[in-house]
């Protein structure tokens, strides 16, 4: 029986079981996973609707134990791999034993950056008041210790730091976002963008301070304060950690495993290194890159399954669309958003010399959409403040779909094909006003004509209203136009109309 | 000609004149009802053939195109007239008598049984035939042929939504309430369903929640005629209906609008269903369906706002439920009903709009190939035990659950397949997916029996076609999407030479050996069909005809005769065992065939307001024929202009099963990457030539809506579908 480790049960490793298992029904492969954190698995995307208090901690397990069971896949929860003995093909585990594999599969995931600032630890560990928000223990470890917090400090601008502040501005507590930089989220986001999110989240009650570098952590008269390169005290009860993540590459290192930012790995996901090693999620770099998002991990776990189980599939990386998970701050943000080589001229954008970028801002509602084309393709976006468009941009942006000949229509949607209302008075006698009944706006003027003086009256001679009825304010304000337009005249008689 | 009704004889529910009618009413007029849609309108029939739509709780005195121009079909000079039979398909039909017809059906059904045993007949119903037919095939199948081969058009139309409520309620009747119910309710969800085109009179259901301030949100790929009176769209991309329920469902727990109490004292299973759940949040959904975040959440808002106010109510049609997936999407939006605490709420829940004239009527009575009458299973052997006490026959003689209709199809002509097969009221060459090879299967027959009132293209392909009454010819009830019982009357006399299907089933019934048991009289079995149904979860057993008349419908179940029939459903609990509704954990993944770069464009199929299923009627109404003459290809400009298709221009779609051809309509209210053609064109122009035939692995539903196709310029204008060539047997005949 081939015996697959998989060592980690985050996102990518729980994902890939499910996978595997799937392509597997009759349980062949013999399946062991393990997992550090002492919970199951939970969906590390919604730990911000728990921050926000939406979610309670049980709610984001997405695997019950009886899965497991079912699926006879050997669960090993609070355990971790140590070491991998590539010559043996076995792995060393924190419980202490060895066990053997045919594949073995990373999927570590990363760990949080936790910057280089006095007094942010104590010892090993971080200090009091200092939290880190990765796994749900982490978040269970801010959520005890709100009591007593008024002020938080999250530390970092980038996605996650958005996010844990806006789930943090949501308990109440009064949040200030530190960011190093001059703008919010930088790496997807341009200068202008990053100055109408920060505008949103001050209107959310989350404050926001740029360019502001920690130097230190420490306490003022019994108020623990980060204090900036400048000397600036900013008080902060709790200070969250936001600094990116790191992959968490140790074990694969230490195996002689080819590892750069992550373990570098074939369109396979087999490590370019052993053949019998895999690497997904987080942990893994392929073409150069690693990726921080849920989306590509799940997509390397659907493939690697079908890999292992003698399936066709391979892996060509993945397209990043960041999208910000707060009810109220509505951000996407897609491929290149800043483009140097943006044309001025209608004639460079046919011969694909640069970049097409279409841009509205409208800062006072928060909305800022920005598109870069080139080709004929969308390779970056941005969609801030409830684009309506936001889906259709997003899916054009994923399959490398053709862009609109209008551009409009990527930025406001209807306006190219918007029907402009029409006075029914001005409707042509040819047009159309029944659609179920095919009775034209001539039909009922010559309805009126023939006597009709109500909608009643046109319904009964030519049907018109009878259907879905939507048309009855239509036929009404012809039959206004056309008593307004004619006295009346007791002595014509009522007529039926051949419909 | 039998007068039926005098003004004043009847209870308030009963159909009133709409005041509005301008033409003088003949004394002869029988009230009735449509003979195309669920909705099934009231109207009145009088000896000119003239209609007058009823002041009926569906459609409230009105009508759409079809409806008006029902009668047309009743002179009809299209109609046949004497059954024909041919020796060979590449020979022309011959007309012959009654008696020889039915002996070569019944020659070839023996001949069949006698060298492949009794599976080797199969017959196809339709969900237009009237309950006492449906019921009367489903006995002739299982008592006098035997067979166990026996499904019904009703799998390409209902069957998903009705496996989905069965397992979710213990029962599957379309619409838990009366229809004025959802006029009166503050907010609804509709998933998958054009009924501005497909059922017109219904949408001022619909419109009245909309102008009192409700909700009325549509899912669909196109702006259709229902999207542009909705009050919100949710534009998704063709086959991602489920992701885009679970994606709502997601919404309901994480932005609080569960019913906790509901959910707890009501129902069972909701843990598991939040932990598939848990896996779609919006911005995922997102990305998938192409629907915004802000929508969904919209959308989840407007239903959590018509829960607190007048009702909220989830609907699906087609569009969510003729998929590959159909059973578990709708099990998706049964599950946000049911989180909503919906389902039994008044003037809430969730509700399935059935297609077909007695799309409803016509899926309880047998003639599914998984069950026996009163929607009881086959497989169950006290149902068996009953149904075979009602026919007199020993419950081991009745065979077991056979194929559904696609399936049975392609196994004609393979080892043990159907060699012979009887269809009534159904055109399976047009309707079916990948319908080049079921013309092709159909070929391989030894024989071939259509019972239809006109030279459908299934008939055309026949060995043998019998010409049966239609719709005002005929007694019989139906049940409407409502799940209400009506009586279709008989208004005018079918011309001479036609039989009613019933007749034909008796018929051939005593040349088979069975003399008794098989009466021609629609009452005589509508009271068999009542002990038939006795106790069983579509239970008829309380509904007579006199009520019928009487109470204007009466809806089952209705146990007695005494008791009334049960309108509104779920009140004070569900028909499961433990009386809870089941949550069902469903996911979500790829449609069968997504495009790539042979076939880059999705095509999705359904219906327009001219047309009627596949044509074999509405095609030969000369004003409907007129105005919708052939199949138009609705494609997005941009489309359009990448594929250098014009306007008008004629264009073929072609996917890995066949092609199609029809006329290119450019409009923007289609996404980009999608087109969609309508399937009531048989020959070149049926698109079910295209679609997949990927079936549900729970209903056995086709997805008709979803498939990859290209699109391809005709450069050569080719002849319109030409109907003449149908009839070419006129010729041998004069």
């Amino acid at each position: 029986m081939t015996r697959i480790l998989v060592a980690g049960h985050g996102m990518a490793g729980s994902r890939f079981v499910q996978e595997l298992r799937a392509r597997d029904p009759e349980q062949q492969l013999d399946v062991t996973v393990f997992g550090a954190e002492r919970d199951g698995a939970y969906n590390r995307v919604l730990l911000s609707s728990v921050l926000a208090g939406s979610l309670a901690p049980a709610d984001v397990e997405m695997i019950p134990s009886a899965w497991y069971a079912a699926e006879d896949v050997d669960l090993r929860l609070g355990v971790s791999v140590e070491s991998i003995d590539r010559g043996r093909q076995r792995v060393w585990t924190s419980q202490g034993e060895y066990i053997g594999y045919d594949h073995l599969v990373l999927a570590t995931g990363s760990q949080p950056v936790v910057p280089d600032i006095d007094g942010i630890l104590a010892g090993d560990e971080l200090a009091s008041g200092v939290a880190v928000f990765r796994t749900l223990q982490d978040c269970r470890d801010i959520l005890d210790c709100l009591d007593g917090v008024h002020r938080a400090v999250v530390l970092g601008g980038g996605l996650l730091g958005v996010e844990a502040a806006r789930g943090l501005a949501g308990r109440g507590v009064e949040v200030e976002v530190m960011h190093a930089v001059d703008r919010l989220m930088e790496r997807q986001l341009d200068a202008e963008a990053g100055q109408i999110l920060a505008g949103t989240l001050r209107s959310r009650h989350v404050q926001v301070r740029l360019d502001a570098r920690a130097r230190s952590v420490g306490e003022v008269a019994g108020q623990r304060v980060v204090v900036l390169d400048d000397g600036t005290y900013v008080a902060a009860d709790l200070l969250i950690i936001a600094c990116g993540v790191r992959p968490d590459t140790g074990l694969a290192r230490a195996a002689g495993l080819d590892v750069d930012r992550g373990v570098v790995v074939d369109d396979q996901l087999t490590s370019v290194t052993d053949r019998r090693v895999h690497a997904i999620g987080e942990c893994a770099q392929y073409g150069g890159e690693t990726y921080g998002l849920v989306a590509p991990a799940w997509e390397q776990a659907t493939v690697l399954a079908d890999v292992l189980t003698g399936g066709g599939a391979s892996y060509d990386g993945s397209r990043l669309v960041t999208r910000l998970k707060a009810a109220d701050v509505d951000l996407a943000a897609m491929g290149e958003t800043d483009p140097e080589d943006a044309v001025d001229a209608p004639a460079d954008a046919r011969q694909g010399g640069g970049a097409e970028v279409l841009r509205f801002a409208d800062p006072a509602r928060g909305v800022y959409q920005k598109i870069v084309i080139r080709d004929q393709r969308i390779t970056g976006a941005i969609m801030l403040g409830g684009a309506e468009t936001v889906g259709t941009v997003t899916q054009l942006f994923d399959r490398a779909g053709t862009v609109p000949a209008d551009r409009r229509a990527l930025i406001f949607p209807g306006i190219v094909d918007a029907v402009s209302a029409v006075d029914p008075a001005e409707l042509g006698d040819t047009e159309l006003v029944c659609r179920c009944n095919g009775v034209s706006a001539g039909d009922v003027r010559h309805a009126c004509a023939s006597g009709a003086a109500t909608v009643a009256d046109v319904a009964g001679c030519t049907r018109a209203t009878t259907g879905c009825g939507s048309c009855r304010e239509t036929v009404a304000a012809l039959v206004a136009t056309a008593a307004s337009e004619q006295p009346d005249d007791p002595g014509l008689e009522l007529v039926e109309v051949p419909a | 000609m039998q007068l039926i009704y005098r003004a004043g004889n009847t209870a308030d529910v009963r159909g009133k004149r709409v005041p509005h009618t301008i033409a003088t009413m003949p004394v002869e007029t029988v009230e009735t009802h449509c003979p195309y849609c669920a909705l099934q309108c009231g109207m009145a029939l009088d000896s000119q053939s003239q209609i007058t739509p009823l002041d009926f709780p569906t459609n409230r005195g009105g009508l759409c195109q079809k409806g008006w121009t029902a009668a047309e079909l009743l002179g009809s000079g299209q109609r046949l007239t004497t059954p024909l039979v041919r020796e060979r398909r590449s020979a022309s039909f011959r007309p012959v008598d009654w008696d020889t017809a039915l002996e070569v059906v019944s020659r070839g059904m023996r001949a069949a049984q006698n060298d492949h045993g009794p599976d080797a007949v199969a017959v196809f119903g339709g969900g237009g035939l009237t309950n006492e037919k449906a019921y009367q095939l489903g006995k002739f199948a299982r008592t006098v042929l035997r067979t166990s081969s026996i499904d019904y058009n009703g799998r390409y139309c209902m069957s998903s939504a009705a496996a989905a409520a069965n397992r979710a309620f213990g029962i599957d009747r379309g619409l838990p309430f009366p229809v004025i119910d959802l006029a009166a309710t503050g907010a609804v969800l509709l998933m998958g369903g054009n009924v501005a085109e497909t059922m017109p009179p219904f949408m001022q259901h619909l419109l009245a929640v909309r102008d009192r301030g409700g909700a009325l949100i549509v899912a669909d790929p196109r702006r259709t005629a229902t999207v542009e009176a909705a009050t919100s769209h949710l534009a998704l991309t063709p086959g991602t209906d489920l992701e885009l329920a679970l994606g709502l469902l997601h919404i309901a727990v994480v932005d609080g609008y569960v019913d906790h109490r509901y959910v707890a004292d009501r129902t069972a299973g909701f843990d598991d269903v939040w932990r598939v759940a848990t896996q779609w949040w919006p911005e995922r959904v997102e990305r998938v369906t192409g629907v915004p975040v802000a929508s969904q959440r919209a959308a989840v808002r407007a239903l959590a706002a018509g829960r607190e106010g007048r009702g909220a109510v989830v609907l699906t049609a087609r569009g969510a439920e003729q998929h590959g997936n159909g059973t578990d999407t709708v099990t998706g939006l049964i599950n946000l009903s049911l989180a909503l605490g919906l389902p039994g709420r008044p003037r809430s829940g969730y509700g399935c709009l059935t297609g077909q004239g007695n799309g409803q009527g016509g899926r309880e009575h047998g003639q599914k190939a998984d069950q026996l009458p009163g929607y009881r299973k086959i497989d169950d052997p006290l149902a068996r035990e009953h149904v075979a006490a009602v026919w007199g026959v020993h419950p081991s003689a009745l065979p077991g659950p056979g194929p559904s209709a696609y399936e049975l199809i392609e196994r004609i002509g393979t080892g043990d397949g159907p060699r012979s097969l009887l269809v009534h009221g159904s055109n399976l060459a047009v309707s079916s997916p990948r319908s080049g090879r079921v013309v092709e299967r159909l070929g391989s027959l030894d024989q071939l029996v259509v019972c239809d009132p006109f030279m459908s293209e299934t008939a055309a392909l026949a060995d043998v076609v019998l010409p049966v009454t239609q719709w005002a010819e005929e007694e019989g009830t139906v049940t409407n999407l409502e799940g209400r019982v009506l009586r279709r009357r008989r208004a005018a006399s079918p011309p001479p030479g036609v039989r009613t299907d019933l007749e034909v089933l008796s018929g051939l019934a005593a040349r088979l050996g069975h003399e008794t048991g098989f009466p021609s009289d629609p009452r005589a079995i509508f009271d068999e069909l009542r002990r038939a149904s006795a106790g069983g979860v579509a239970d008829y057993s309380g509904i007579t005809w006199e009520r019928i008349d009487t109470e204007g419908g009466v809806f089952w179940p209705c146990r007695s005769e005494h008791g009334p029939g049960q309108a509104r459903l779920f009140a004070d609990g569900f028909p499961t065992p433990d009386g809870r509704a089941r949550f069902v954990a469903v996911d979500a993944g790829p449609a069968a065939e997504d495009v790539d770069d042979e076939y880059p464009v999705y095509l999705t199929t359904g219906r327009i307001a001219q047309h009627y299923q596949s044509g074999t009627q509405t095609r030969r109404v000369p004003v409907l024929a007129a105005a919708a003459s052939e199949p138009r290809v609705e494609m997005h400009p941009d489309l359009a202009t990448s594929s250098g298709v014009r306007d008008g221009e004629r264009v073929r779609l072609v996917s890995r099963r066949g092609s199609a051809s029809g006329t290119a309509r450019v409009t923007a209210s289609i996404r980009p990457d999608t087109v969609f053609m309508p399937f009531h064109w048989g020959g070149e122009q049926a698109v079910n030539r295209v679609t997949n035939p990927a079936l549900d692995p729970t209903s056995r539903m086709p997805e008709f809506k979803v498939c990859a196709v290209r699109i391809e310029r005709e450069s050569v204008d080719v002849r319109p579908h030409d109907v003449r060539a149908e009839f070419a047997w006129e010729g041998e005949m004069s």
